[in-house]
């Protein structure tokens, strides 16, 4: 009892300072931004004398502020990313009891305070860098936007000070209403987030659509320059990739946790864990093509010169990588819940096998009109031979009405596979379980072949009434499949009876490493849409305003391109594996000797088990 | 029947690779090596992920060839093979290096763009010309005078289009003018194929450069009839 009372002046203790840091942030905040509005004019004034500095020792100016910015827009994305995780799981841990849920974010919510701190020293160094890279263009967009760098500012404290209370305060805010006022510091740490996303979204997105900017306040002018045409299709876009980043990251961690996992118990929690950062990220990825959809359209709205540079010129190949990076991120993900079923739940290959290949069949044949280009790859002969570099039969598949069936059809068999391993290894006793399968089935068959119906009329109709009413009707069936099907199934299986319980730790190895290259296909396709959105802008630092004049105003080649992609994958795995060595060190030492490393290679243990 | 695990995958292989080189020319064109590789690899990765699905589908799918290449209690012919095997792989990876690196006369793989980014000032355009009847039939006669040698009757099929390469487009084909707006057809039209930007380059269009011979108003009716003969829609916005 007495404990409960120190306890609760303890979580008092906590609130009062809470209260006390958020209105003194708020104040500091209210302190710098309100004379930012008659500083804008001074800044606008002090005309930059150099356009451009150079380190061309170091591999260029350009070169190294790709680097820099992209590690740094890979760490945001993850610092960014893992909140809505840990949060989601403190959530779900909250509300079924759970408590390796809570264990779970906790242990995620400890790698922000390491990672948050990496990702604001690349964010000043890419500052730094820009500033003196390019102080005209930094001169210019300071002029633009100097009202937000301050609120941005502000949002950093605010976001520090809840990510410190959010950490720190985990063990004492455990029951009760303390409990809720730590999911509440959870959710403001996620909103402070994404206002720290959003803004600068609006610097990068400026640089690509930029608006007329009337005359006014700076305020006036940065929110004008703020609301152009790409930023919330680039906010919802990232928004949405940073969940996918933050699942995948996670899975990830458990893949390489479960291969060198020693005992049972840690075989176990590992394998759970991959399964939820694998859920988490397929849940991500399956509405990401949707948001990717959108902000391409309004590229093409914004500039028909940009839009066709990206989907049909020289950037358009770009897309067919991406077509079989996110292939591979399809089958890996689909791969690992069909090993879920083969393993975890005892007896189900047989049954299963059939589904499973005809959901394979269906991705691969999906993939292969989604990697198919426009215009072939071929050598003189064969052109010759072809006619060309279109081809007459499988041309069709090289555009839009081709790529956003398959890409429907991938979700919808994705989602089917969630389903199916939801469902596994129990019986559905409700009177109507019947109806319901008869109804799912029905709802799903319906939806694939209204689906391709639409993608087949798509080619017979203006390009508008593709666009804006039969590939929006594709999304839409797919979502209305998803919010049928889902709670249809919960239903059912509120009343089920477990046949075959589910056991953890028995995957193989490879399911370990299937995670792994989910995140770096992640990551990998990250960085090859970083290239795409910088490069889309040509030799504009700014699209039609500001002209790059300097010695780098040339588009990169894909293969150079592609090498600096993999670096970047590279260099940012690193860093994460850092991270995670860096948060994880403290429990090695806890756990003692024996204790194996977190970032270790496979398990020979496992490889020689014969439970594969 | 020992080996009848491996037998359906190879069967699958070669048979997608006998219909993609030699199947599909029977009835359409024939098929770049690109393509032919990118459909294997995803044949592969399909019978990869299949077969690794479980413990035991995997053991009897990749056991034998593991136990084969570490050569685990061979004797005899299955010796010599696996001998052979390691032999030839490296010589076949030698001679792939060799091959794709030597100097050669063939020019190399196009990675072509179809549809290049139109300058700032063709992008923005509309089409000034009303359209009406009259407007596209006029449109279609001129189609007629200076398109039709070339790009025939809609469909890239003309009588001098046989001396072209690449061929000239094909307007009937839903994949061409029917993705694109006016206004990207009216520099195409104007600037010909030397007026194409840099961006992609090397181009390869023997599109004349109408601009001297056309004023910019017959091209907007040769844009109109062409949509209309081809029985199709240019992209718009509203």
């Amino acid at each position: 009892m007495r404990n409960h009372e120190v306890s609760r002046g303890r979580v008092r203790g906590w609130l009062d300072a809470w209260g006390l840091s958020v209105v003194g942030l708020a104040l500091l905040t209210g302190f710098l931004a309100f004379p930012g509005a008659g500083w804008a004019e001074d800044a606008a004034s002090a005309s930059a004398a150099v356009s451009y500095r150079d380190i061309p020792q170091l591999g260029g100016s350009r070169n190294i502020i790709w680097v820099v910015a992209q590690l740094h827009l890979l760490l945001a994305g993850f610092v960014l990313g893992v909140p809505i995780f840990a949060w989601l799981c403190e959530i779900v841990g909250w509300k079924t009891g759970e408590k390796r849920y809570d264990k779970l974010a906790k242990e995620f919510t400890k790698l922000l305070t390491s990672s948050y701190a990496t990702t604001a020293l690349f964010g000043g160094i890419l500052l730094f860098l820009l500033i003196s890279f390019y102080p005209k263009l930094m001169t210019y967009l300071t002029d633009i936007f100097f009202p937000s760098f301050i609120a941005y500012c502000g949002l950093f404290l605010l976001e520090t000070a809840t990510l410190y209370l959010y950490w720190y305060g985990w063990d004492t805010m455990q029951e009760g209403r303390a409990k809720v006022f730590h999911l509440f510091l959870g959710f403001l740490l996620n909103f402070f987030a994404f206002f720290i996303m959003v803004i600068p979204n609006s610097w990068a997105t400026f640089q690509a659509s930029p608006v007329v900017i009337a005359e006014g306040s700076s305020v006036a002018r940065a929110w004008a320059a703020t609301w152009n045409p790409t930023w919330w299709p680039v906010n919802i876009h990232r928004l949405i990739a940073n969940v996918v980043l933050g699942g995948y990251i996670c899975g990830a961690y458990a893949g390489v946790r479960y291969l060198s996992a020693k005992s049972a118990e840690e075989r176990e929690h590992y394998d759970w864990m991959g399964y939820v950062g694998n859920f988490i990220g397929v849940f991500g990825l399956l509405p990401l093509p949707f948001a990717g959809y959108w902000l391409m359209r309004e590229i093409y709205q914004y500039n028909q010169q940009m839009g066709i540079t990206l989907m049909g010129g020289f950037l358009s190949w770009l897309f067919i990588l991406q077509a079989m990076l996110i292939g591979v991120l399809f089958l890996g993900s689909n791969y690992y819940f069909w090993l879920g079923i083969t393993h975890r739940i005892p007896g189900a290959e047989a049954k299963y096998k059939k589904p499973i290949m005809a959901m394979l069949i269906i991705l691969l044949l999906c993939l292969g009109v989604w990697m198919t280009p426009h215009s072939l790859v071929a050598s003189l002969e064969e052109a010759r031979k072809l006619g060309g570099t279109h081809h007459p039969l499988l041309g069709v598949f090289g555009v839009m009405s081709a790529k956003m069936t398959v890409a429907n059809l991938m979700i919808l068999v994705t989602f089917m596979s969630f389903i199916m391993y939801w469902r596994a290894g129990k019986e559905e006793t409700a009177a109507w379980a019947k109806l319901a399968r008869a109804v799912m089935s029905g709802v799903l068959g319906v939806a694939a072949i209204v689906v391709i119906v639409l993608g087949v009329w798509g080619y017979f109709v203006p390009a508008i009434v593709r666009i804006n009413y039969f590939s929006v009707a594709q999304v839409l069936i797919v979502i209305f499949v998803m919010l049928t099907i889902t709670p249809l199934t919960a239903l059912l299986l509120r009343s089920a009876r477990t046949t075959t319980e589910m056991v953890w730790g028995r995957m193989p190895p490879r399911a370990g490493y299937a995670l792994v290259l989910n995140a770096v296909m992640v990551i990998l396709l990250m960085t090859l849409m970083g290239y795409a959105r910088s490069s889309s802008r040509v030799h504009w630092h700014i699209y039609g305003v500001m002209r790059d004049s300097s010695e780098y105003a040339y588009s990169p080649a894909l293969g150079y391109a592609a090498a600096f992609m993999s670096l970047n994958t590279f260099l940012f795995c690193m860093l994460v594996a850092f991270i995670f060595w860096v948060a994880t060190m403290g429990d090695k030492a806890k756990a003692g000797s024996g204790a194996m490393p977190a970032m270790a290679g496979g398990s020979p243990e496992l490889d020689r088990s014969k439970a594969h | 029947m020992k080996g009848g695990i491996h037998l359906k995958p190879v069967l699958l292989m070669v048979g997608l690779y006998i219909f993609l080189k030699f199947g599909m020319p029977l009835f359409t064109a024939p098929l770049p090596a690109s393509l032919i590789m990118l459909y294997l690899m995803l044949m592969f990765s399909g019978i990869m992920i299949f077969m690794t699905l479980s413990g035991t589908s995997m053991e009897s799918f990749l056991g034998p060839i593991f136990r084969f290449i570490s050569g685990d209690g061979q004797d005899g012919t299955m010796k010599m093979a696996r001998m052979a095997v390691l032999a030839l792989f490296p010589l076949l990876v030698g001679w792939q290096t060799y091959t794709s690196t030597a100097t050669s006369t063939v020019p190399p793989a196009e990675n072509r763009t179809v549809h290049p980014a139109p300058p700032g000032e063709f992008a923005a355009m509309s089409n000034p010309v009303p359209n009406t009847p009259e407007n596209v039939m006029q449109g279609k006669g001129l189609y007629a005078a200076y398109c039709s040698p070339c790009h025939g009757l809609f469909d890239g099929k003309g009588p001098a289009s046989r001396g072209f390469t690449p061929p000239p487009a094909n307007f009937k084909d839903p994949t061409t003018i029917a993705m694109l707006q006016e206004s990207y057809l009216f520099w195409r039209i104007k600037k010909g194929g030397v007026g194409l930007s840099v961006e992609g380059m090397p181009w390869k269009s023997a599109m004349p450069r109408w601009e001297f011979e056309l004023k910019d108003e017959q091209i907007w009716k040769i844009i109109m009839g062409e949509y209309d003969g081809a029985g199709q829609k240019p992209r718009t916005w509203e």
